[in-house]
């Protein structure tokens, strides 16, 4: 974590739930929960084994104060992005929103859990997507397979062939990719220079809010 | 002139050679009859998906969509910008709503596109693919050209996700959206009840998460089998490798016998417009539809 981050989060000391609504995006939102359930029993994560805390309890948990608990728990990376939670919660907090909002901030400040997958997922997709304007599909691939290390990538890449084989068979999977012969955006050099400046006004708008 | 033009966003999926590239064939085909013109956005960049929200914070990934606008509009004035990627179309509309309700974020964003040398005017309507159909064009008109109904075929219409939520398609419900079972009746077919139509995939923790994943996915296949259904229809290109793909993970793990072909709702209305296999990108579906190359070959 950054020197500018350190001191941000210190500033919020005791007081977890404005920590959230000021640099968490859609943090704000936090308080409108009224502790329904609707959002836990929507998730389709929700029937299987994984999460820590549901929703609404993360969000009361916020307003306990429980900060560490809150940025270290995996709940808010088991997001699929459905929205059943989103459309159904009758004080319409954007639930999906404020979940990677919060899982965003504990990211950032490093205080998210490590070897996260969905989490390793964000930051590759991210990357790769950036890097030339367009995702590479098969690097982006070799990376998730490869991210615990050559011997585990290998036996992934070996589970997975029958479905890359398929895939190829079906044209929908171009290994030239691999080497770089991929699609990508012409103006690579604007985009760059464009996400540059908005990464800088990400970081004084989340300076300023902390300074308010 | 056609009878309708549009600034088409296809995404990074749906691209020559990409994991959806016969969902962009067939589109092309069906578009085709329905003398629609669809032109790509110059130059057009990734939206961020969803899954990037950790690591691209809000700003960048709005830029990451703006550019799209800017470039629509320079490019292609007054042309609505049409998707056909789900979450394509959800990045995009999620960033427009954004920028159109925060001048601060819209004013950050001109600074990030300048840098660019691009700049928003007016952000451009922003449309699924689907919308098009059912909004500019309506279920009559889509009728219209059915040469070969698919007639005694039966779909389970899956819709998924982020076509349905959070924005949806005007007048549809977000529990049980109809559209794509008419879209089915329409060319001909028969939609089954099915009860799983709008469930997640697993969408992007079918990699980080397979387990997880394809425990959805197995209940979203054998709702199709108990429905009766031949054939998964979807409109969603996630939906659609997701839905595909894993079939025979799945099998291994739980001992099923899935072999069910998961096709895009374009497919469906290119054949029923009298077109090939080819046209229809038939050969682009990992699980062969043999029903259906069949029917075109007749």
């Amino acid at each position: 974590m950054s020197d500018l981050n350190q001191k941000m989060a210190a500033k919020y000391q005791n007081n977890f739930l404005k920590e959230i609504e000021e640099q968490a995006e859609m943090g704000e939102w936090v308080k409108m929960c009224m502790q329904c359930g609707l959002c836990s029993g929507s998730c389709p994560t929700h029937f299987q084994a994984g999460w820590d805390h549901p929703p609404q309890e993360i969000f009361m948990m916020i307003r306990a104060g429980k900060r560490d608990e809150v940025l270290k728990s995996n709940s808010m990376w088991m997001c699929t992005s459905c929205y059943n939670c989103y459309v159904r919660c009758p004080r319409k907090v954007p639930v999906t929103h404020v979940m990677h909002g919060i899982a965003e901030y504990a990211y950032r400040i490093g205080q998210s859990p490590k070897n996260q997958p969905t989490q390793h997922l964000s930051k590759t997709f991210w990357d790769n997507c950036t890097k030339t304007g367009r995702v590479n599909e098969v690097k982006l691939t070799q990376s998730l397979y490869f991210k615990d290390g050559i011997g585990s990538g290998i036996k992934k890449a070996m589970e997975m062939q029958s479905v890359a084989l398929g895939l190829v068979k079906a044209k929908r999977l171009n290994l030239l990719e691999a080497v770089g012969i991929a699609h990508k955006c012409k103006d690579i050099k604007g985009i760059h220079a464009m996400l540059a400046k908005a990464n800088e006004l990400e970081a004084k708008r989340q300076a300023d809010k902390a300074k308010a | 002139m056609a009878r309708k033009e549009y600034a088409f966003y296809p995404g990074c999926s749906s691209q020559k050679g990409a994991s959806a590239s016969n969902y962009l064939t067939s589109v092309e085909s069906m578009c085709k009859t329905l003398d629609i013109k669809m032109t790509e956005i110059p130059d057009w960049n990734c939206c961020g998906a969803s899954v990037s929200y950790a690591e691209s914070g809000e700003l960048p990934r709005i830029a990451m969509n703006a550019r799209n606008f800017a470039l629509a509009e320079a490019n292609l004035p007054g042309q609505d910008i049409v998707a056909t990627c789900a979450a394509c179309w959800l990045g995009s509309r999620e960033s427009k709503e954004r920028l159109e309700h925060n001048s601060g974020l819209m004013a950050d964003t001109q600074l990030a596109l300048k840098e660019a040398g691009l700049q928003i005017k007016v952000i451009p309507e922003i449309k699924h693919m689907v919308e098009v159909l059912i909004e500019d064009f309506g279920f009559d008109e889509l009728k219209k050209p059915v040469k070969k109904p698919l007639n005694g075929m039966k779909f389970a219409g899956y819709v998924g996700c982020q076509t349905n939520r959070p924005f949806g398609i005007a007048g549809e419900s977000f529990e049980n959206p109809m559209y794509l079972d008419k879209l089915i009746e329409t060319v001909g077919g028969e939609a089954i009840p099915y009860d799983q139509k709008a469930t997640c995939c697993g969408g992007a923790l079918a990699f980080s998460e397979p387990e997880k994943a394809q425990a959805q996915i197995k209940d979203i296949i054998e709702a199709a089998y108990d429905g009766g259904a031949e054939m998964i229809v979807t409109p969603c290109p996630l939906c659609q490798a997701n839905v595909e793909v894993y079939q025979g993970s799945i099998n291994k793990k739980y001992g099923t016998k899935f072999d069910i072909p998961v096709l895009y709702y374009s497919q469906l209305m290119t054949l029923a417009y009298g077109g090939t296999a080819k046209e229809a990108a038939l050969d682009g579906n990992v699980v062969r539809a043999r029903k259906l190359e069949e029917f075109a070959g007749k």
